[in-house]
């Protein structure tokens, strides 16, 4: 009987204390009003992040389990996107479930007329010992205007901003060596009609772009070069600047048809934007947007049979700026 | 749509798609052959072929028509004299279907092989046999260095079939992509140059150099797509399609999900 | 029984005083039309390029310096190549993961961008940049614009061949800037293209410090402008109002969801970056000024640029030997300089023509804005015409659609279609508009007549038993 009525106390007193929080959560305001559970959510919540505890294993299996150049990228990303992804949805049912979605209203904040003008107070009663203000603003103005120009002027170290004379330059003058990306000098007799070549100047890091050339040959009866270019092109072997004039890209198209009454004429063309010139006619523009043709290099022939250049190029070379069609400086 | 209808419907539906289908599976009645043909290549069977399918556009004997001309089949007839050029152009475009063509303003596709095998060997005979060129290649892939091959197709040959081989545009013609074509048929392409292709002579592109740029393309087959969907090996186009048609719908769902839709009071 | 939270928010109020601040914080008000988190999704895929990008840093090395690859790609055995290439060969191919972290980290540099674009159309389109938000508009267009320089750097600095031929374009669009294109390139560059070793440098530091370090404090600042001023919301009741903002509050309402779409982005972003393949520049091969390919592209959100640049006619601007506007600064600077000048104007613009100088906390169903909803379709559809001649040379490839008449059709086309669709859709937002108070009539006409029947039911004499 003792055991009972001890038994009795401690249920009444546990009640007592159960009933008593609940009156007090009942007379007190509640900030976040209460919700009904859902242990159904809970539930989907718990498993989801059971998933995803299952997944972000699979991820450390798989990258221990294979070596470098057998791991497969698809596995690797399954996991892991699956890991966050059951995550997100364990988020999204507590998100929508386990929290109140509450719905509340607030003010959305005006002007603050007041404090506006108090500022503007402060500040200008703060200047009440100044009897030069704009001579001393100038002043300050002028210190620190210099000093940022002074700042800023050791960006002028980054390269030649005043001097676009590297932008003229090129490695040709007369005698320079054709070479193909071997290195190896190129007699004319290798260059054969409808073929299209490639070559640099001897001696010359090939990363130099106004190195870079296309070599082909054609029929001379063809030819229709601009004037004072007649001996451009010993035997119709001729060469343009390989950087398109339009935006630089290499030109590394040849269009060179078998059957020209029905095919289209020879071009070169660009494949970045298809600015196509016409190599029998001073690679002019046939088509696409660049504005100028290719510069052309004057070649000829040395009493060893190999390439030469005869000079420089016909204009600058690569994409258009300010001083492009400049008369040259130097030959 | 009441049932009788609706099966009238479905019938004529069925009926006329398959009309058109058996009419597109039979041979396309362009070309002309000998009744009784011999079983095994001839010269003789090619000429017979030549004269009848191909002499309207490239002249009898191959001496080529320099001007368009009426020719058989209502086919206006023009094209190039073929004296000298062998058996490797006669195999390559016969062998990948560029001939015969259908209309002389199209530019040769790959998808038109309406000879037989022995037929093929007939004509390429026949061709050969018009005058001495350049027979057909024996190139060796295998033989060939993979690293040195991406280097060269690099240099001389992604400018117009794409790094990766898929083909591409020259203004004013359409380069084919690589993934169907074999060693012979990339070996003649190389050395003749067909269409508006640059020929490459052995000066500068050597046997063996053509081998490791064969067995380069031929890899252009399995690419080593490491990171999963290859998604066409062309570049960013389709990876811009991917994220605007894939992720971006994906993310407004999940948008959706985390928000609300709209509601009126 | 103790709260378990109460000891550390002591901790943190006693040290920091900062609980005012955190009471009245997660009581903070978010409007969640769903169309209002598209700028968190992109804010996710931010913080998952800053993480990936971390990672890629610890094995990127960016030195131009040349190198002879041997490793796990066969034809690549034996290439020279500059090391910044081989290490990001290395890490696609040869370090575990690599591949996953690096195609996750630029498949969200696509996703970054296109997010800030849906984004940048809803702001737009809701008017929301309107004042008192305008500072928040142009931040934002800061932020897209700043970002598409920071996506073209990061994916050039692997000198692959793709993108050296883009650096190559950079280069000569940079050169066609009027006067003073050639200063400012042999500046930046150091020297003609490829320029000096430092540029190599001075790429890599504006891409993994500087710019990440701007685009940071512009989102921080765009966060507390827009924090400061409260979110728009739509007026989906009376109690909407310009002045009284209802919403979800930051704690507990909105903090589940917010972090379910940051998993929700990341997961879908390491998705893609598992499955699906992304910039593979093993297959590009390394990059010279003498090589070229078919078929160069930029990524995606340059790719306007691209149609711009091919859509020109051939011709450039000279004035006697000078040349004064070389052909790429049309379609690579001016028509971007535009379509920037025009979003950022536009809050003003709107403002003058339409006399509008109220603040504006509602935000508008794209219908209850006609004109502004029609120059919108029709200004994106200018932009989207020249983005999609871009891929007319593809168009062709696959579906033999001549590239030059696609040419002529677009050159008319990007001229002719927007305005006709500023008059559709203008017509359109009024037409709904009209159904909208046609649909609010026969609502209140269907309730008269209910109301008309109850009061007949009362009226009508209790039936006799």
């Amino acid at each position: 009987m003792k055991v009972w009525r001890w038994l009795v106390a401690l249920l009444t007193l546990l009640f007592g204390r159960l009933m008593r929080r609940h009156a007090k959560e009942a007379e007190g305001e509640r900030i976040v009003p209460a919700g009904t559970p859902e242990r159904r959510a809970e539930n989907v919540v718990l498993l989801l992040l059971a998933l995803a505890v299952l997944w972000g294993a699979g991820f450390i299996v798989t990258y221990a389990e294979w070596s470098p150049a057998q791991l497969p990228n698809e596995l690797l990303g399954i996991c892991l996107g699956m890991s966050l992804l059951c995550i997100a949805g364990a988020l999204t049912v507590f998100a929508k479930r386990l929290v109140v979605t509450e719905e509340l209203e607030d003010d959305y904040p005006q002007e603050h007329p007041q404090e506006q003008r108090e500022i503007l107070e402060i500040v200008h009663e703060s200047g009440s010992r100044m009897t030069r203000k704009r001579l001393l603003i100038s002043a300050g103005a002028a210190a620190g205007g210099t000093l940022g120009v002074a700042a800023l002027t050791p960006v002028l170290s980054l390269g030649p901003l005043l001097d676009t004379g590297p932008l003229d330059r090129t490695p040709w003058h007369y005698g320079v060596r054709l070479v193909d990306e071997n290195s190896a000098p190129m007699l004319a007799s290798d260059i054969q009609a409808a073929g299209f070549y490639y070559a640099f100047a001897e001696g010359v890091d090939p990363e130099n772009i106004a190195s870079d050339l296309v070599v082909l040959r054609l029929d001379p009866a063809k030819l229709k070069l601009p004037p004072g270019r007649a001996n451009w092109a010993p035997q119709g072997i001729l060469a343009y600047s390989k950087i398109c004039t339009h935006a630089g890209c290499a030109i590394d198209l040849y269009r060179n048809p078998k059957f020209p009454a029905l095919e289209p004429k020879p071009a070169l063309v660009c494949p970045c934007h298809y600015s196509t010139f016409d190599p029998y006619d001073g690679a002019k523009v046939i088509y696409g947007p660049a504005g100028r043709p290719l510069p052309q290099l004057p070649l000829m022939i040395d009493s060893a049979g190999y390439l030469r250049a005869a000079g420089n190029f016909s204009g600058r070379i690569g994409p258009a700026w300010w001083g492009v069609r400049e008369k040259p400086k130097n030959e | 749509m009441t049932g009788n209808r609706l099966i009238a419907v479905l019938c004529v539906l069925f009926g006329g798609l398959s009309i058109v289908a058996v009419a597109q599976a039979q041979p396309n009645s362009g070309i002309v052959r000998p009744t009784t043909e011999p079983s095994t290549p001839s010269v003789q069977l090619g000429s017979q072929l030549f004269a009848a399918n191909c002499s309207s556009c490239h002249g009898i004997d191959g001496k080529g028509i320099t001007s368009p001309r009426p020719g058989a089949g209502g086919i206006e007839g023009m094209g190039p004299p073929l004296k000298g050029v062998g058996a490797m152009a006669a195999d390559f475009y016969l062998r990948t279907g560029f001939m015969p063509l259908s209309s002389i303003h199209d530019e040769p596709g790959n998808d038109r092989v309406l000879f037989s095998n022995k037929e093929l060997k007939s004509l390429v005979a026949f061709v050969a046999s018009l005058g001495p060129g350049p027979g057909i290649p024996t190139p060796n892939p295998t033989a060939g260095n993979l690293s040195e091959g991406m280097q060269l197709f690099t240099l001389h040959c992604a400018g117009c079939h794409q790094e990766d081989a898929e083909g591409g545009f020259v203004t004013g013609a359409r380069v084919p992509p690589l993934q169907g074509v074999n060693a012979t048929e990339i070996a003649e392409a190389v050395r003749i140059g067909p269409y508006e292709m640059p020929p490459f002579s052995t000066k500068l592109i050597s046997n063996s150099q053509l081998n490791s740029i064969i067995k380069y393309v031929l890899s252009t087959k399995h690419d080593d797509n490491a990171g999963g969907w290859r998604i066409g090996n062309i570049g960013p186009i389709p990876e811009g399609l991917v994220t605007w048609w894939i992720a971006v719908p994906l993310l407004i769902i999940a948008c959706m999900l985390v928000g609300r839709r709209f509601r009126r009071e | 029984m103790k709260d378990p939270f109460e000891d550390p928010v002591r901790f943190i109020d006693e040290r920091t005083a900062a609980a005012p601040l955190m009471r009245k914080g997660m009581r903070y008000l978010f409007p969640d039309h769903w169309s209002f988190l598209l700028g968190e999704v992109a804010l996710y895929a931010f913080i998952v390029l800053i993480a990936t990008g971390i990672y890629l840093a610890l094995f990127f090395d960016p030195s131009t310096a040349k190198t002879v690859y041997h490793g796990a790609y066969a034809p690549l055995d034996g290439q020279t190549m500059s090391d910044a290439y081989k290490s990001v060969v290395n890490i696609s191919l040869s370090y575990k993961a690599g591949l996953l972290i690096r195609q996750t980290h630029h498949w969200a540099a696509d996703v970054f961008v296109a997010a800030m674009v849906i984004h940048l159309m809803r702001v737009f389109f809701t008017g929301a940049f309107r004042k008192p938000r305008e500072l928040i508009w142009i931040i934002g267009l800061l932020l897209l614009f700043t970002s598409l320089l920071e996506g073209y750097l990061g994916y050039s600095l692997v000198d692959d061949l793709l993108s050296g031929i883009g650096l190559q374009i950079g280069y000569g669009v940079g050169l066609s800037i009027p006067l003073v294109g050639g200063n400012l390139m042999m500046l930046i560059f150091g020297a003609p293209f490829p320029g000096t070793a430092q540029f190599w440098s001075r790429m890599y530091i504006m891409h993994v410090l500087v710019i990440p370090l701007l685009l940071a404090t512009l989102i921080g600042v765009h966060l507390l402008l827009i924090m400061g001023r409260h979110h728009t919301q739509f007026r989906e009741s009376p109690r909407h109002t310009e002045r009284r903002i209802i919403g979800v509050p930051l704690f507990p309402g909105q903090t589940p969801r917010s972090l379910a779409l940051m998993f929700y982005v990341v997961a879908i972003l390491f998705l893609l970056g598992g499955l699906v393949q992304i910039n593979p520049i093993w297959q590009w091969g390394p990059f010279e000024p003498w090589l070229a390919t078919n078929g160069a592209q930029p990524d995606w959100y340059l790719g306007w640029l691209i149609g711009a640049l091919r859509l020109m006619p051939s011709f450039d601007v000279t004035i006697g030997h000078y040349t004064l506007i070389p052909n790429p600064f049309w379609g690579g600077v001016l028509f971007p300089g535009i379509v920037l000048g025009v979003l950022v104007s536009f809050p003003w613009v709107e403002r003058r023509l339409t006399g509008d100088h109220r603040v504006h906390n509602l935000a508008d169903r794209p219908r209850d804005a006609p004109n502004r909803t029609a120059f919108g379709v029709a200004f994106l559809s200018f932009v989207f015409a020249v983005f999609a001649f871009g891929a007319a040379d593809r168009i062709f490839v696959l579906w033999g659609l001549s590239y030059n008449l696609q040419l002529y059709i677009f050159r008319i086309g990007i001229w002719v279609v927007p305005p006709i669709l500023f008059l559709v859709v203008r017509r359109a937002c009024r037409e709904l508009q009209a159904t909208d108070r046609i649909e609010e009539m026969r609502e209140r006409a269907e309730e008269e007549a209910a109301e008309h029947e109850r009061a007949l039911a009362r009226a009508r004499p209790e039936p006799t038993a």
